[in-house]
């Protein structure tokens, strides 16, 4: 338990370490690469359906 | 001077240039030849027997692709002595950085995991069980990293880089006819047609010559090296000879399977070594030795790129330069990783072949993504001032991004209309 609190503390530490980005982006440019993350990730998901056919 | 003290003179030079470069040599090569790791033997060898010499072409193309990509760590490294995750973390936020540490991790044991079955399966061809050859990879690994240095360290990765060059012999000893390889080998062609199976394949050879692990991997190394701007030329030159030499060996794989076994249904490099035994003993020995340094290496980096990555962010001392007990976290994410993937081999009628090629394929998908932070990084003139990214650089990397989008977006088509490509 004590262990779990400090990962997240540490996590937290982290997140407000980072929490402004140095080099500023524009809506456009954070919309295109969550776009992009989005599909890619799309993309492997429709690897991995194809791994679980083709081993079922 | 006479002719004589004057070649005398030009050979000590060249020599010592040699030597300075043997001395300084490391993160680039040893990168790249670890990028042919046990996957790659494998899907050079598949390739070599599913498409012969036909792909050679495309092969030579991923020379430049791999250099260009490599090059921008070294710069970024040198210039902001930072590792690239921290490096995605102070530019772009905890947002983008935690999705990027996490794709790494992801693929760096999934990498890990293909890299122990290449190590079991080249030794289980000569007899040893796949536990022992897990149990005494670790303790090897464990004594390689533990010795405190990153220097030795590199220069121990660099010898089993050499060993890797054991596929260049192994192609002139079956005998291959030179006149097919230039033929059909140097002339871009889509041999079998344009359909999944070759977007499979090309992928998977994206896949193993440039993977997300890399750019955290050398950036990291060049960092805890120590290189300076000053170092930026000679880490270019080590990231290009890297380059052209994990391709070479690349080509020299397909040549061996392409020559020996033509159409014959690769499913692993171990397969393919041992179906070379049949025909070669010797080949098919070279094979299986170098499926297991190709392992071995891949696995010795691999597992540095994340625990680098981790350190870097939870601000754990992570260095190879340091102590067991002054650096404990980095070493133990460094073990849990390599036990971990080492544990998945051992699983029973685990489908290790599959998971081989599809790791490769997974990890080209994803490095758009990473691409796509390495570019904006280097065209942050405020950190890289004169190191900044060149217009040309910057075509030449948007390109390769958009070629990979291209192909994995092919591939996803025929995964779910595998009858639109026939």
């Amino acid at each position: 338990m004590n262990s779990l609190r400090r990962l997240r503390a540490t996590i937290a530490e982290i997140n407000h370490r980072y929490g402004t980005p140095r080099i500023a982006m524009s809506p456009a440019v954070r919309l295109s690469l969550m776009a992009l993350r989005v599909y890619l990730l799309l993309l492997v998901g429709l690897m991995v359906f194809r791994f679980v056919t083709l081993v079922s | 001077m006479n002719v004589f003290a004057r070649i005398y003179y030009s050979l000590s030079k060249a020599w010592k240039a040699v030597r300075l470069y043997l001395v300084i040599a490391g993160p680039g090569i040893v990168v790249m030849v670890a990028d042919n790791d046990a996957g790659g033997i494998t899907t050079y060898a598949a390739t070599g027997a599913k498409y012969q010499y036909a792909l050679i072409w495309f092969l030579l193309i991923l020379i430049p692709v791999a250099y260009y990509v490599q090059e921008m760590t070294v710069r970024l490294g040198a210039v902001t002595k930072r590792g690239h995750a921290e490096a995605i973390f102070d530019s772009f936020g905890a947002f983008w950085g935690w999705f990027s540490l996490l794709d790494l991790m992801i693929v760096d044991w999934l990498t890990l995991v293909t890299e122990f079955i290449g190590m079991t399966a080249a030794l289980a061809i000569f007899g040893v069980p796949p536990w022992l050859t897990v149990v005494a990879v670790i303790l090897l690994m464990a004594v390689i990293v533990l010795n405190g240095r990153y220097w030795t360290w590199e220069k121990i990765a660099l010898l089993f880089c050499a060993l890797n060059l054991i596929y260049i012999p192994s192609a002139f000893m079956v005998h291959p006819s030179v006149h097919d390889i230039l033929r059909t080998g140097l002339v871009p062609n889509f041999a079998g047609g344009f359909n999944g199976q070759l977007f499979f394949y090309l992928m998977a050879n994206i896949g193993t010559t440039i993977a997300p692990w890399m750019l955290f991997f050398q950036q990291s190394a060049v960092v805890d090296k120590g290189m300076l701007e000053k170092d930026i030329p000679w880490g270019r030159f080590d990231t290009m000879l890297g380059s052209v030499l994990t391709v070479v060996v690349a080509v020299f794989i397909v040549i061996v399977t392409g020559t020996v076994l033509p159409g014959v249904d690769i499913d692993s490099a171990a397969q393919a070594a041992e179906q070379l035994m049949k025909t070669d003993r010797y080949v098919g020995t070279f094979l299986a030795i170098g499926l297991f340094d190709a392992g071995l290496l891949g696995a010795i980096c691999i597992s540095l790129a994340s625990s680098w990555a981790f350190g870097e962010i939870f601000g754990w001392a992570h260095s190879l330069n340091t102590k067991i007990r002054e650096a404990p976290w980095f070493y133990a994410s460094y073990f849990l990783t390599l036990i971990t993937a080492g544990a998945v081999v051992l699983i029973p009628n685990a489908p290790l072949v599959l998971i081989t090629l599809f790791v490769q394929v997974v990890a080209v998908t994803l490095l758009p993504a990473a691409l796509v932070f390495l570019i904006l990084l280097l065209n942050d003139k405020a950190t890289m001032g004169e190191y900044c990214n060149s217009l040309r650089q910057n075509l030449i990397g948007g390109f390769i991004v958009i070629a990979i989008v291209v192909l994995s977006t092919l591939y996803g088509v025929s995964v779910m209309f595998p009858n639109l490509f026939q």
